[in-house]
Formats: C-alpha cells, structure tokens, sequence
C-alpha cells in the first residue's frame, strides 16, 4: 500500500506535504497583501484637520488632488506638478535603465566568456557592493561627486573646475541610480550569457559576418531573457528609489518615493500619500505584466526570481 | 568550451569571444563600482572633521565608533531584528520551497507571485503600507513590528538558494528511499533537509545581509529604542557628516564582504555532481 | 553713552528679546482652530509640588532633533543619576508627530517647537506633568512662562530659541550685501548660484511673505492674493541645495556662500568659519522655542520629569547652549556659556534689531494649505 502511494505521489525531488508553504503564505498574506489593502483604502479616506493619520470618512479628494490644483488666483487647474514627478521618475529611472544596459551587456559578455575559473571571482567582484547598504553606496557617491572631492579636485586641476556642478543635479540622481542598478544588469544579464552557446556566433562568423552584425543579430537575441530580467529589475526598483534623489539631488529632484515619504512625514497627508503608492503599484504591476507575458509570447523563459 | 577557430586559414588568430570594447568597459565598469567605496574608506582615516578635506592621517573616528554608546545600540538593534528576522524567513522560506514543490499549478502562481511581491514592489508602497497596516490593526512600532516587516521582505532572499539548490538535486536518492518504503516526514528530515543544508545556509545568510542593510522600512517602522544602523547612520548623514560616518561605513563594509566571502566559499564546496 | 560690559550687555538683549517674544506673541501667531487658553482643560488642576528625587533607575526615552542634544551631557546626566538615556532622532516636527500618532509609544521626552506643542496639547497628546511645580521651575525667564502655546508652562519646559535668518559668507561678493529677505531671493535667482535654503515650508513661505511686505499680523491670513504673490517672487528662486540638514559643512567648507538658517547653526559655522555671519533680514524673521514635553503614557514617567527639571538648571542649559548655539530659556545660565556665544550677535540679538523679530506663523488649517499650495508649487518649479 506504501508502495504503491509513494510511486504515484513520485514527482520532483524533495517535494513534501503542500500544507507546509501554508504558513509562509499565510504570513505574507497578512505583512504583504494587507498592508497593500490598507494602502488602497487609506487613500480613499481623508486628511484630518489637526495631526497626522487619517480620517475613517470616504473622500476621494486625494486622487483629485493628484489631477487638480486649487490655484490662488480662486480657479482650478489641470495639476501638472505630481504628473512632472511621476514623469521624472520614470525620467531618471529610464536613462538609468538604459545606462546599465549599455553597460551591463559588456561586462555580462565579458565574464561569461573569461576562463571557467575566472567567471566565479569576476561574478563575486560584482556581486559584492550589492551587498553593501545602498545608503552607504549613495553616500559614496555623493563624496565622490562633491565638489571638494576628487572629481571636483581633478577638474579643477585641469581648468573647468568652476563650472563644475554635478551634485545636486538631476545627473547625480541618475549617476546614483546607476551606479546602484549596475550589478542588477549585470547578473541576470551573466546568467543568459553563460548559457548562450558560442557555436551559433561563430556559425555567424563563418557565413562572413562582422563582429558587429553578430553582436547585434545573434548574441544579443540569445541573451535575450537575461537583458529582459535585467531591464525589469532595474527599472522597477529604480522608478521607486528614495534614498538616490534625496541624497544626490540636493532636494531638488524629487522622484515619486520621495514625495509619497514627505507626505508621511512633514506633509501630513497621509491620503495623498497612500493614493501616489496606489499609482505606483499600479505602474509596477503593469510593468512586471508587460514584461513577463510579452516574454511569454515571444517563447523566453523569463524568470524575475 | 575553449575558443575554436574555423578551418579557414585566418590572417591572425583571433578569440572570437572577444568584442571589440568589452574588455575595456567592463575594467572601467569594475573600477566605477570600487572607486567611490575605496574613496569611503580612505576618507574615514581623516583627521578632520570635515570629511573630505584632508589634514592628516588618524584613527579617531573608529574610536569614536566603537566608544559611541548610540551607535553601538542601533548597532544591537540592527543585529536583534537581523537574527530574528532571518530565522524566521529561512524556515518560511524553506517551507515554501518544499511545500510549492507539490502545488497544483494555479496555487503555484499565486504563491509565487506573492513570494516574489516584496522583490518588485518599490520598498516605499511596502513601508508605508506597513505603517498604516500596523497602525490601523494597533500593534506598536518598536522591535517586533520591525521583526515582522523585515521577515517579510526577507523570505525571497532566502528563498532563492534554497529554490536553486533544490531544483539541482538528484532524484536517485529520494527514489531509493521511498522503495526501501520510507515516509514522507522520514525522507524529509533524513534526505531532503541535509542536501538542501548549504542552499539554506546561503538563504540564511544573504536574508540577514538584506535585513542588516534594509533602510526604508526601518525608516518608517522603528519605533522608540528600535533604531537601527542604517536608519542612524542616516540621521548622522542628515546631520553631522564627520568621517566617522565614513568609519562606520567602512566597518560595515568589511562585515559585509565576509558575509559574501562565506557564502561563495560555501558555494565552493557545495560538492557538485 | 554708558559703556556695559558685553555680559550685562546680553542680560539686557535678552531680556528685551523675550519681551519681544511676550508682547508679539500675544497679539501675533494666530493657533490652530483653538484658543490654546481654552484648550488646556486640565491645565486647573496642576498635580502637588513634590520633591524631585535626584536618582534614579532604569531608562529614560528621549526623541529630539537631530545633532541637537549634546551626547555628553546625556552621559553626564546618567552618571548623576543613574538614569540611562535612549536617544532617537527626528527631523521636523511633522516627522515627530506623525511616529507619535503612529504608535510610537515608548517615548518619555519629545522636543517639539512652540506651535507643535500647542497642536499637540490640542489633541489630547501630552502629559500634564505640571512644569510649574518642578523644583527648578523657578529659573524659566519670567518672559517664557506664558507663552501662547502653554500658559503657565504646565505641559513643556523650555529648552532652546532662536531665529531664523540669513546666514552669509562676508567674503563672497556675490552674496556679501544680503540684508533682507528680498535680496536673498534676488540672490537666489541667479543662474549658478551658491545659496542653500531650508527644506521647511513654514519658513520659506513666510520669508517670502515678508519680502512681499507682509506684516508680521497678516502672516497666517488666507488672503489668497498675498500668496499669489509670494508664489510670483518665488517662481525665479532656484537655489543650489534645499536641505535642513548639513547645511553647516557646506558653508564652513565653501560650497555654499549663503545659507537661510538657524542662528544657532550659523554660530556653529561661525566659529568654524569667522567670515561667516548672521544676517537679520530687514523684512522680518521668525523666533521660535523649542520646548521639552511629555507624552501621554511614557513608560518612565518620573525619569522624565527628573530629566526635565535637570534640564532646567543654570549649568546644564548653559552646556546645552554651548553644543547647540541658541541662547536659552532659563536663567542665570550667562557663567556657564561660552563667549564666542555671547559676543555673537547672532546670539545676542542687538538692540536694534529687536523689532525685526515675530513669532513663527502658526495658522489655522486653512492657511496651511495656502502655504503647502505656495511649497509645492515651488518645489515642482526647481
């Protein structure tokens, strides 16, 4: 009888009773999805008129006021400011996206066709700031970039010193965001590589091709899942960064996290607040969507985790 | 696979890996990533209170570190809610990469959609999120909120070694232990959970990087007495920036680097097939 | 002309400085939707005086402004007393108010300023540990004891005030003939310029009120016409950093040459720096004090009243002084402060600038949002 149950229940190594991810799910449920609910219904309540939290009265004005501006001159506007953020965002996390895939691919190809015994120390020298802070990562860039540190230093050693202004500009931001990203291109980007198999570039190289039309027409096709991976999960954390556009932009570049933080903190509107979080899961949502079912129809094999 | 030439005779021998460029950006790329961490460290050795604006070589800012009694609280703040935390997430973790194995396939995208919820949702919507959930079911902000909030964001992390090692094991030994008749519950704790040890082991380590390291939750969640490193060092950013930031940074970064030396190492002698 | 002596000179700026804060404090600053005399109900009843122990056991909570308490007078007080203190920092008011509201509850001692302590008495948040009967209640300067936000002082000591102006590097003649408001944001609207401003929008938009001729009275009225126009002035103001904090580091080290501050801070740039000087803005500048309270159901709620009334001695508020550069609430704390203190005029307001200074704006929901409506507009222009 034993037998006979354990050959039909024969299926992947390891597997056990399905009743014990019930706990995990359980608690996700409640510290993920609940504060996720809370969220959306938080931004359908209303700002009290003394303190911070908010009101158990139904109002809809915190999406409104995404839209709607009350002018001082007594009319209402087209409310183009938390657009411009929104729009920023996705601004600077874009170029910053780009930036590391122009980056990434490289060093990704790179590593993936070094010596077997090289892959693993290269792939740890990338890994590891990854596994710093990235407020410390930030705060590094933020000495590296300053105007009395060694890239002010250099410039001005060379004459365009006064004109240096990169900290506190939206370039910053977008170096930061780079420079924090970076291995999250890289490695999903590796992992594609160093499955790719060599031979069908070099069919390309026999048919006559150039080192560039191969790049453009067969490698880069065959990394495909990775640099797919990689764009999501550059993108989507980058479009939610707070502590880059703080830290770097000198207050003035402000990016969709750092709004919805100051209206949980000095603003106090914490509706408001809760409807921009709404936006933005809804944004990244239709993102991971995009990516994953087109990836889907095209027949890769894309796995974000 | 080593680099093999065509039969047709070539002018020069050329590795057909290489692109033109690659292995120059990718230096230049290496060293970007180290600079502005290597410029941390040496600014932390400043004798100066301003930190980038060198006087003189000194040890000072370290003693200052270790003698700093706020510092070294949120240091055990952040080491309480790390060693929690990770227990937790790697034994959820864990269950789930076991229990998942077994789903039917709707559960399974529902389950993992939501293991991999705290990866893509931008930590700011989580946070607040949090905040308000915590606020609204009245559970007070302090360690255990924190505890549970990191656990949470953990569990992926450490789900994704264990997941990987458990996708890489060998059916022969599970399938000589069912026809010798064992049980379920026997194969898991004899087999299943010794092969799976060093994909848990990483899980665990890299949920306690991330827990060490997290910033926005804590931001928002740490309540009266909870404030850990990250969110210190931050207000010390905010407020202060003497190299003795610098100091701290770096004495994390050292941590940090072990950690990560230790799991490749244990990657390394995993004893693959 | 009577030549004083630069101690009694600053008794006397002092006292003439907190007869300000009374005299512009009653009939300046409209509150919240509340009279806060109304809205101190049981501020009747003040508990007995009785004796203070002067040790204790255990911890005491503290939740402050960043760099703003010294560390080793924290130590100081618990080798006197035993008592360990937590440290936890915040960097505005609203910061603080909202991890209260949040479920914060661990906290023994909060430092909120004068227009946050009346929000909060409003709302039912603080203890009434009844600051007029602790033993050292008598040293609070006979000017800060009915204030507009805790008549009497029953739920908050004093801890430290100051103003908020213009703090300018001399050597710089880009910025060196700032004198007002006015010309700061005239400054400020050059291409490439090095000025900082504080990222709190209380402050940048009853500057910009003040530029725009706004008396003192008028500064939290819900003229909307007033606003458009500080909107207007503001729209060109594009300074190099908007950041509360580390502003010092950048002045002390050059990057920035101007810097809307704290006095306090720029006494600290000051004695790092000495071009660096304090500058009244002669359309008017805000006064605010910062106050020590207690929050309802503080674990430790002895430990806090002893920190409190420790406070509120001569010596310690001097310490506190010298860390922090603001003068304080208490008196006969001149011996123990530093010089550089007292002979900053930065510090110690001069005589002739008295009348400059009025209460920070504490408005009514109303105005509020005119003031957020002005910030955000700017903030989305930079």
């Amino acid at each position: 009888m034993s037998k006979l149950r354990a050959h039909r229940s024969q299926g992947r190594p390891g597997q056990a009773s399905s009743w014990l991810a019930t706990p995990t799910l359980i608690f996700l449920i409640l510290v993920i999805l609940l504060p996720l609910l809370i969220t959306v219904v938080y931004s359908f309540l209303s700002q009290p008129t003394l303190g911070t939290g908010v009101k158990w009265v139904f109002s809809t004005d915190a999406y409104r006021q995404i839209f709607v501006q009350e002018k001082l001159d007594g009319t209402t506007a087209f409310d183009t400011r938390y657009l411009k953020v929104l729009w920023n965002s996705f601004y600077y996390a874009g170029i910053a996206t780009i930036t590391t895939l122009i980056l990434g691919i490289p060093v990704a190809m790179w590593i993936a066709t070094r010596p077997v015994r090289f892959r693993a120390l290269l792939v740890l020298a990338v890994t590891l700031p990854f596994w710093t802070s990235v407020l410390i990562r930030t705060y590094a860039v933020r000495q590296l970039l300053d105007e009395t540190g060694p890239v002010g230093g250099f410039l001005k050693i060379i004459g365009v010193g006064n004109s240096y202004q990169i900290l506190y500009t939206p370039w910053a931001t977008i170096i930061g965001l780079t420079y924090t990203f970076i291995p999250f291109m890289i490695l999903p980007i590796y992992a594609s590589a160093e499955r790719f198999d060599f031979r069908y570039a070099e069919a390309g190289y026999d048919l006559g091709a150039k080192r560039w039309t191969v790049l453009r027409r067969i490698v880069i096709p065959g990394i495909r899942p990775g640099i797919i991976a990689g764009i999501a999960l550059v993108f989507i954390p980058g479009l939610g960064s707070f502590l880059q556009p703080d830290m770097l932009g000198g207050g003035k570049t402000n990016m969709i996290a750092n709004v919805i933080a100051n209206n949980f903190g000095q603003a106090r509107n914490w509706p408001f607040g809760s409807a921009l979080s709404v936006f933005l899961l809804i944004f990244t949502v239709l993102f991971v969507l995009m990516v994953t079912t087109g990836a889907r129809s095209r027949g890769d094999q894309v796995r974000l985790i | 696979m080593s680099a093999v030439t065509t039969s047709r005779p070539r002018r020069r021998r050329v590795n057909l890996r290489n692109f033109p460029l690659f292995r120059g950006t990718s230096i230049a790329v290496l060293v970007g990533m180290y600079l502005p961490l290597l410029l941390v460290v040496f600014y932390s050795f400043n004798q100066n209170r301003l930190a980038q604006i060198w006087t003189g070589f000194s040890f000072k800012w370290y003693d200052f570190v270790f003698h700093n009694d706020d510092i070294l609280r949120a240091l055990k703040n952040s080491l309480i809610v790390a060693v929690v935390a990770t227990i937790l997430s790697t034994l959820l973790a864990l269950g789930a990469a076991l229990g998942m194995l077994r789903m039917a396939r709707s559960g399974r995208v529902f389950a993992w959609g939501l293991l991999g919820a705290p990866l893509l949702i931008p930590e700011i919507v989580l946070a607040v999120g949090t905040l308000g959930f915590f606020l609204t079911i009245k559970v007070p902000l302090g360690h255990v909120a924190l505890i549970l909030a990191h656990t949470a964001f953990c569990i992926p992390f450490a789900l994704l070694p264990i997941r990987a090692r458990l996708a890489g094991l060998d059916a022969a030994p599970f399938e000589a232990a069912t026809d010798l008749g064992a049980n379920e519950w026997a194969i898991l704790r004899r087999i299943t959970l010794p092969l799976l040890a060093p994909g848990i082991f990483a899980g665990a380590l890299l949920a306690f990087a991330i827990s060490l390291d997290d910033f926005i939750t804590s931001f928002f969640i740490a309540g009266p007495g909870a404030t850990t490193l990250p969110v210190y060092i931050f207000g010390m950013i905010r407020s202060n920036v003497t190299p003795a930031v610098n100091a701290l940074s770096t004495l994390l970064l050292i941590f940090s680097a072990t950690l990560l030396l230790a799991v490749y190492l244990l990657n390394r002698i995993r004893g693959n097939k | 002309m009577i030549r004083r002596s630069k101690i009694s000179k600053w008794a006397t700026s002092s006292a003439i400085i907190a007869a300000g804060v009374l005299v512009l404090a009653a009939c300046g600053g409209e509150t919240t939707t509340t009279a806060p005399s109304a809205a101190a109900p049981a501020a009747t009843e003040a508990p007995a005086a009785s004796a203070l122990p002067a040790t204790g056991s255990g911890e005491l909570h503290l939740y402050s402004w960043t760099d703003y308490i010294d560390p080793a007078q924290l130590d100081a007080f618990t080798a006197e007393t035993g008592i360990q203190v937590i440290l936890d920092t915040y960097d505005s008011n609203e910061t603080m108010l909202a991890k209260i509201q949040a479920g914060a509850t661990g906290y023994d001692v909060l430092v909120p300023s004068d227009y946050m302590v009346a929000q909060m008495i409003e709302l039912g948040l603080l203890e009434n540990i009844g600051v007029n009967t602790l033993p050292n209640a008598g040293n609070i300067k006979a000017n800060l004891v009915d204030v507009y936000w805790d008549p009497g002082r029953i739920y908050s000591a004093p801890y430290m005030y100051g103003t908020t102006g213009i703090g300018v590097d001399t050597t710089d003649p880009a910025v060196s003939g700032i004198a007002s408001w006015k010309d700061y944001f005239a400054a400020g609207s050059v291409a490439g310029n090095s000025l900082d401003v504080l990222k709190d929008q209380t402050e940048l938009v009853s500057a910009a009120l003040r530029a725009g001729g706004v008396a003192p009275a008028d500064l939290c009225s819900t003229d909307k016409a007033q606003y458009a126009a500080a909107q207007e002035l503001l729209s060109t103001f594009k300074p190099k950093v908007i950041d509360s904090d580390g502003g010092i580091e950048r002045m002390v080290k050059g990057s920035s040459k101007a810097r809307m501050a704290w006095n306090g801070s720029v006494h600290r740039m000051t004695v790092e720096n000495p071009n660096i000087q304090f500058v009244y803005p002669s359309d008017g500048l805000n006064l605010w004090a910062d106050n020590f309270v207690v929050p309802v159901g503080a674990p430790d709620l002895e430990n806090a009243k002893i920190f409190i009334n420790w406070m509120m001695s001569p010596e310690q508020a001097g310490v506190a002084s010298n860390f922090s550069g603001y003068d304080n609430g208490i008196i006969d704390s001149d011996p123990f402060m530093n010089d550089s203190l007292k002979t900053d005029p930065g510090v110690v307001v001069p005589a002739d600038k008295v009348a400059l200074i009025s209460p920070t704006p504490s408005c009514s929901q109303e105005a509020r949002d005119l003031y957020t409506e002005v910030f955000t507009s700017w903030q989305s222009g930079q």
